[in-house]
């Protein structure tokens, strides 16, 4: 397992909202991180600052060990599924496909198995504005993984997905995870994270209140589902 | 860069909206052409029309276009490409199809009925006006978080430029008229894209002396192979500043 992501003394503030309070953490490959915390505990802040997309007051971000702050290269490493995907009107999905093929000049062979799984490759000539919304969500999955990225960033990736390509993308995740690759999930949906996280993360209010690995989270608190942990664990604080 | 603009042109012929622009214009001038047999009053109809509604599609158009495309811009930053690349991808790909539409709607016609000096420098300050107007909006749409104020800005901006800018010019006239004016009156200009354009014409046109009294001294300045430079060179500033200032907005902006 190596260290992939390293984040250090990141800190967010958006007007006079403090996001993200000095946060410090690292994630290794060849695991799957569930990211859990309440709405607005910074966790989408948290993901679109490793993406860029957020750019943090101060902090550095590190990826395979080099800072990697306001530079581009390093997401060539990194799939992300946003939480809601949204693409050009016009664009058609397999041209979808193909300008993110020639945008990133990849010239490994692209990962199918997500478009073949959910047969888009028939609903190629459909422009991306007529689609529902599950759909956009199965495209946006097909676009994270396409590109064999060590990290898959995945932003409430089952959200709005029927059952079926939900499982669909939990074997996924899985057989990513086998890869050696580093999975990072935010998720509000407990069962979920509890069968495929390693490791849990929680925010809250801006903070990582704990970041172990699921099972040592079992043997402390003696709890077997994840939801029973987070109430022991988080009213134990408050008591 | 240019991938991202090719892709963006691609998606944008492919919607209706600049279409419609383009005929519009299209109609305007051909049948401003047609009704009236003498061209050059049909160049002043046209500077007329084109110095209000070109300004106003362009700024409108690029902005409402870049808050459309926000998730698109989202996703293109999750990939790796330099943030720069992508804004100007974006300007280049948004402007170069609003001018493709200037060239087919007002430059086509007017290359076939008015074909002379003047037509030319109709099609060149059309042009820059569109190119000022989109990288203005570029610097709207990246001031701006949402889209009804980025629009509202826009909207502003064309005001001033469109109209109010008129009037504040007539006011500072009437308010300084014990004063020397002219060298203060081609600074004034200069702030006005629109302004620019509309005199670049009217004086290629030969009738400045329709534009009161401070005609004779544009014509002394503007006139002049200098005053042609001055105007299409504060114009080209006018294009680049905006999207400059939209870049470095753009680079430390969270998305």
């Amino acid at each position: 397992m190596d260290t992939l992501i390293e984040l250090s003394h990141i800190k967010k503030t958006f007007g006079k909202l403090q996001v993200l309070k000095d946060i410090s953490c690292h994630f290794e490959s060849g695991n799957i991180v569930s990211v859990l915390g309440p709405n607005a505990s910074g966790k989408t802040t948290m993901i679109k600052s490793i993406l860029g997309m957020v750019i943090p007051d101060e902090g550095d971000i590190r990826f395979c060990g080099a800072r990697v702050n306001k530079t581009f290269d390093y997401k060539k490493y990194i799939g992300y599924m946003p939480q809601i995907g949204r693409y050009p009107d016009n664009m058609k999905i397999g041209q979808l496909f193909d300008m993110m093929l020639d945008i990133r000049n990849c010239n490994k062979i692209p990962d199918t198995d997500l478009i073949e799984a959910y047969r888009l490759k028939s609903m190629y000539h459909k422009p991306m504005r007529t689609l529902s919304g599950g759909t956009r969500q199965k495209v946006s999955a097909a676009l994270a993984f396409m590109f064999n990225p060590d990290v898959l960033i995945l932003d409430e990736p089952t959200a709005g997905l029927d059952p079926f390509a939900t499982e669909i993308l939990k074997q996924k995740i899985l057989a990513e995870k086998a890869n050696n690759r580093l999975v990072i999930i935010t998720s509000h949906i407990l069962s979920e994270s509890e069968e495929l996280a390693d490791t849990v993360m929680y925010l809250y209010e801006g903070k990582i209140k704990f970041y172990e690995p699921l099972a040592a989270l079992q043997m402390e608190t003696g709890e077997q589902k994840l939801g029973k942990i987070l109430t022991r664990l988080l009213t134990e604080e408050h008591v | 860069m240019f991938k991202i603009a090719k892709y963006i042109i691609l998606d944008i012929i492919r919607s209706k909206v600049l279409i419609a622009y383009t005929l519009l214009l299209a109609t305007i001038c051909t049948v401003i052409f047609l009704s009236d047999s003498d061209v050059i009053k049909g160049l002043v109809s046209i500077t007329t029309i084109v110095m209000i509604i070109v300004p106003l599609v362009s700024i409108i158009y690029a902005t409402t276009y870049y808050f459309n495309a926000a998730e698109f811009t989202e996703l293109l930053v999750s990939q790796p490409i330099k943030r720069r690349d992508i804004l100007l991808g974006e300007y280049l790909g948004i402007s170069s199809s609003i001018l493709g539409a200037f060239v087919l709607g007002v430059c086509l016609p007017v290359a076939l009925f008015a074909l002379s000096a003047t037509g030319i420098t109709l099609m060149v300050a059309g042009g820059l006006v569109t190119l000022s107007f989109t990288s203005l909006a570029f610097w709207a749409s990246t001031k701006t978080r949402d889209k009804s104020k980025g629009i509202g800005l826009a909207l502003m901006i064309w005001f001033y430029a469109a109209i109010i800018y008129d009037a504040l010019v007539l006011l500072f006239l009437f308010t300084f008229s014990d004063y020397p004016l002219e060298k203060a009156m081609i600074v004034l200009t200069a702030l006005n894209p629109v302004d620019l354009a509309r005199i670049m014409i009217l004086l290629k046109l030969d009738i400045s002396a329709l534009m009161g009294y401070t005609g004779a001294l544009y014509r002394q300045f503007f006139g002049s192979g200098t005053g042609i430079a001055f105007s299409v060179s504060m114009l080209f500033i006018w294009s680049v500043l905006p999207v400059l200032l939209a870049l470095k907005i753009f680079s430390k902006k969270d998305l």
